[in-house]
């Protein structure tokens, strides 16, 4: 377990080697940045292999930062942050293994790559909450950059409304901890001091404060009518960008939700709690049906990613064990598939014919011509649709199960998405893939494109052990999860249950 | 008691070593150098004027007895050593970047009057007499009204001395007219003496026109609207290292003496932090002034196309912000204040310091023309980064912690609903417009490719010591902030 802290090490660390690395050749940089981020990915695992569930976070550090103010350098992990960092070592693993075609300034991409990785790593394991808002900030600021540089579509539009949107999101989760802060005699930040604080205060206070930070951390989960950045911010993302944006980035407003709004205040969130499992639910159909409206398919993905965040969104709003613990399960299994889900719409299929129009590539026999990159998608695509033997499967189900505890009407409308998303994404997979199937082939059409190289299979087949594996044995995470979700500070804001 | 001589001499020591310096610069430049280039004459000058400053910095490190000097003209307390140090440090880090400048004539006249800068500023630290307040406040200045003016090839550097000036001279008349209202009301110049004298007596209309007069007056010399309409046009026209002083450890130097002032000095005419409503006092015109620079200098700074006009837009908001930390000194004491604006002017000096680098190799006044920077020379690209980041509260840089303290100590006065607490809120929701300009600038500077007639930029190695040692500064403190945050 400690060698957890060093996950954020390493990431630095190869942050500043891939720049240094870059000066000489691209090569050598994405073997740091490889290097880097596969040893990040293996101290997790280690870790995982030596830890022992329990309630509560375990302190791996814990320095005075700024004594003066009560802020500590306090490092932890339980069973949810756990999850979670592996998740981030795999989806930036594969990143790399997606990006090894960047030859532009290939060392600054892989130096904010990494940077942004470490900030990811810092957020899962802070137990300060200016520190979780320190390393959350420095996750969002190489996001601008590594749009704005190596992206694709209106990427200067993507890029500064995605760091606008989470800035101003991370402006009220600042403005809210330092009321709760001021409120408690400026003691600290951390998780527990915090909620005792928040207690004192009145609750129409209680209510407005757990609505900054909720709210603020929400922006960047994509809840709906928050979300508009996440699809444009998604599309001119470069692939390995998309795939950490949809598959970790998006989890930290998510866990910012989990970790520290909803204890901050129980008195708020029973005030909030219907508005937001209904802005949940709401996403998740709505999303749905825009996807299926879309003629980009990086637009189909981006709003499926929305859709498919409702759903965590969803299982935190319920707030019962089993739906909690189905949303921390739906966090890991979305950024497997997303991660995906982008590596094929970005790295396999707009790299090499360098066209996303669903229109286009209906013309194509991208079947024939990339088979392993159709296969790819087809159990992508399944998996997204959350069909058992997949991650999607038990995340989905648990989040639905533990909703209809909580309020049934939610788990019925959340269960249209799933429709709605089985539509999409056959839609997706048919136009795209198999669009030519039965029909002669046009003359002057595209014969050739260069093969699907080592890396990329390496990367696929990764991402699609995983979310197999944890389709098959929801239990290795669950049984991680579910004793985090025992911790005192989710006592008072989680309704039991049989989990 | 008998006026102690060698203690004053003593507390005196850095701006004495200042002063000496400057005459020698000018001495040696008339005598020996005098033949060689320009170029040479500068960095010989430069190089005079840093052991100067370096020798003042050991002056206030080894420094005389910690309290009151000469019965109470100066006072030697935690705040102004590290003010006076603060401001030696931004002289320093101006010198080396004035390094990069191309040279003018005069290079010698220009170091000295730096250092008589400087000297002022450190004065300014200390002192605790309304006269010394004066005197220091004006020989700081008067040295700075004519280094904005220096570079007499360009007619906006004699506008930016100009409107400078005139401002900076108004001013002077309202301080002065303040200060004399204050001395009538309490029969004192001396900060302790006055403060017994208003406790005493309560608060008293003349004393309110004497406040208003004194905030009119830092009100122009920190920028702060609506007394801010000099400082755009300054920070065009100056020459980019005098932008770069005036911007940093001449802020630096007027906040710990604005503080000082208003707290130790006016502190009992202060008013309830915790609602307004209780009585007058100036908290509320502070307030007013607070809440006027930030709206103003946030979205004015949207429109600006020239980098140093953004910068004076920007300046305007983040004197918004010092001065919350000004209302909250008086519970938080001066750290986050100080934290604030030292490391405020670290990111200043440096982003002038990038300005004056680009313009060695063309022009340096929109802010496309930072384009490609990445490409002409990723260290300016890399140092600008930092700088920029930090001036937008990114943390781990020191400009997080700057923000995170001063609107802290500002919603701790009484919680969000008390006045300052809802300034802070503003403060904090206006920093997500301000990521919007200043991601404007980075952009150009590093996703922008180059223009097709842009050159490789050539760094002099002691401005790129400087531009470092400034970057690596904010890194430091915004790594380790209880290194300054735990100063007093």
């Amino acid at each position: 377990m400690s060698l957890l802290p060093w996950s954020i090490y390493v990431s630095l660390a190869g942050a500043l080697l891939a720049l240094a690395a870059g000066r000489h050749s691209a090569r050598a940089a994405r073997w740091v940045a490889l290097l880097a981020a596969s040893g990040a990915w293996a101290l997790t695992l280690l870790a995982a292999t030596r830890f022992v569930p329990g309630p509560g976070l375990q302190t791996l550090v814990d320095h005075a930062w700024l004594p003066s103010m009560g802020v500590h350098y306090h490092l932890a992990a339980d069973g949810i942050s756990l999850t979670l960092l592996v998740l981030t070592g795999l989806a930036s693993t594969a990143g790399v293994l997606f990006s090894w075609n960047i030859t532009e300034r290939a060392g600054e991409f892989f130096a904010l790559f990494l940077t942004l990785v470490a900030g990811v790593y810092g957020v899962f394991l802070s137990a300060d909450a200016l520190l979780f808002f320190a390393f959350y900030e420095i996750a969002i600021v190489p996001k601008y950059f590594l749009i704005a540089i190596w992206g694709s579509t209106n990427r200067e539009y993507g890029a500064m409304k995605l760091a606008l949107y989470s800035f101003a999101g991370s402006a009220m989760v600042l403005a809210g901890l330092l009321w709760v802060y001021a409120a408690g005699g400026g003691h600290g930040f951390a998780f527990g001091d915090l909620a005792q604080a928040a207690a004192t205060l009145p609750r129409h206070q209680q209510i407005v404060v757990f609505a900054f930070v909720f709210f603020g951390f929400a922006t960047l989960a994509g809840l709906f009518p928050l979300h508009t950045w996440a699809p444009t911010g998604h599309v001119a993302a470069p692939t390995a960008a998309s795939m950490l944006l949809a598959g970790v980035v998006m989890k930290l407003g998510a866990y910012g939700c989990l970790r520290i709004a909803l204890p901050l205040s129980p008195v708020g969130f029973a005030y909030w709690q219907t508005p937001i499992a209904w802005l949940a639910v709401i996403g998740i159909v709505y999303a749905g049906l825009v996807a299926l409206m879309q003629t980009d398919l990086k637009f189909v993905i981006g709003y499926s990613s929305v859709s498919h965040m409702g759903f965590v969104m969803l299982g935190i709003a319920a707030a019962n064990l089993q739906s909690v613990g189905g949303a921390v399960l739906q966090m890991f299994s979305h950024g497997v598939i997303a991660g995906l889900l982008f590596a094929v719409v970005g790295r396999m299929v707009y790299d090499r014919t360098h066209t996303r129009q669903l229109a286009e590539l209906r013309a194509m026999p991208l079947h024939r011509l990339m088979p392993f990159a159709a296969a790819v998608f087809v159990i992508a695509g399944i998996a997204s649709m959350g069909l058992p033997g997949f991650s999607g499967f038990p995340a989905e189900l648990t989040i639905l199960v533990g909703a209809w505890k909580t309020n049934p009407a939610w788990a019925a409308v959340g269960a249209v998405g799933v429709l709605v998303a089985a539509a999409f994404t056959l839609r997706a997979i048919q136009v795209s893939f198999f669009g030519s199937v039965d029909k002669p082939q046009p003359a002057g059409q595209v014969t050739h494109l260069e093969p699907i190289t080592l890396a990329e299979k390496a990367g696929a087949i990764l991402l699609i052990s995983a979310t197999v594996l944890i389709g098959l044995k929801p239990d290795i995470l669950l049984n991680w999860i579910n004793p985090a979700l025992q911790s005192p500070l989710f006592q008072t804001v989680l309704r039991g249950g049989p989990s | 008691m008998s006026p102690d001589y060698a203690g004053l001499f003593q507390a005196l020591g850095p701006e004495a070593a200042l002063v000496l310096g400057a005459l020698a610069v000018l001495g040696l430049d008339l005598t020996l150098f005098r033949r060689h280039s320009l170029d040479e004459r500068l960095r010989l000058a430069l190089w005079m004027g840093s052991l100067a400053v370096l020798a003042a910095c050991v002056h206030v490190w080894r420094g005389g007895t910690p309290g009151p000097v000469f019965g109470g003209v100066l006072i030697l307390d935690p705040l102004a050593v590290a003010t006076r140090l603060g401001v030696l440090v931004l002289t320093l880090l101006t010198l080396g970047v004035a390094r990069g400048a191309t040279a003018r004539r005069q290079p010698a006249e220009y170091v000295a009057v730096i250092l008589l800068a400087a000297a002022g500023l450190t004065l300014m630290a200390a002192a605790q007499q309304l006269l010394i307040v004066f005197l220091a406040l004006e020989l700081a200045s008067l040295s700075l009204y004519v280094i904005a003016g220096f570079d007499r090839t360009r007619p906006d550097s004699a506008e930016a001395a100009l409107k400078y000036y005139l401002f900076g001279g108004i001013a002077a008349a309202f301080l002065l007219f303040g200060f004399s209202l204050i001395y009538g009301v309490t029969g004192s110049i001396e900060l302790p003496e006055i403060a017994k004298q208003i406790s005493v007596q309560g608060a008293n209309p003349l004393l309110m026109v004497a406040l208003v007069m004194v905030l009119v007056a830092f009100g122009f010399k920190t920028a702060a609207a609506p007394f801010h309409l000099w400082a755009p046009d300054v920070y065009q026209g100056a020459p980019a290292p005098s932008a770069a002083l005036v911007a940093s450890a001449s802020k630096l130097a007027g906040f710990t003496l604005f503080t000082r002032l208003l707290w130790p000095g006016l502190g009992a005419a202060a008013g309830n932090p915790a609602s307004f409503n209780a009585g007058p006092g100036w908290l509320p015109a502070v307030a007013a002034i607070v809440a006027a620079s930030l709206l103003l200098g946030n979205l004015v700074a949207l429109a600006q196309t020239n980098i140093r006009r953004l910068l004076a837009y920007s300046a305007i908001a983040h004197s918004g912000a010092m001065l919350l930390g000004v209302m909250a000194a008086g519970r938080a004491g001066p750290a986050p204040l100080f934290y604030y604006a030292s490391t405020y002017g670290l990111a200043t000096v440096g982003a002038f310091g990038v300005i004056c680098a680009v313009e060695r190799a063309g022009r340096c006044e929109s802010i496309s023309d930072l384009a490609g920077l990445h490409k002409r020379s990723p260290f300016l690209a890399a140092c600008l980064a930092v700088y920029i980041l930090s001036l937008a509260g990114i943390p781990p840089l020191a400009g997080f912690f700057g923000k995170f303290t001063v609107f802290a100590a500002a919603i701790r006065l009484g919680g969000v609903a008390a006045p300052a607490g809802s300034l802070a809120v503003l403060a904090i929701a206006l920093s997500a417009v301000a990521l919007y300009y200043y991601l404007i600038v980075l952009k150009q500077a590093l996703v922008a490719k180059p223009a097709a007639d842009a050159s490789s930029i050539k760094v002099p190695p002691a401005m790129a010591l400087s531009l470092f040692a400034a970057a690596g500064l904010i890194v430091w403190f915004g790594l380790f902030p209880g290194q300054l945050l735990g100063l007093f």
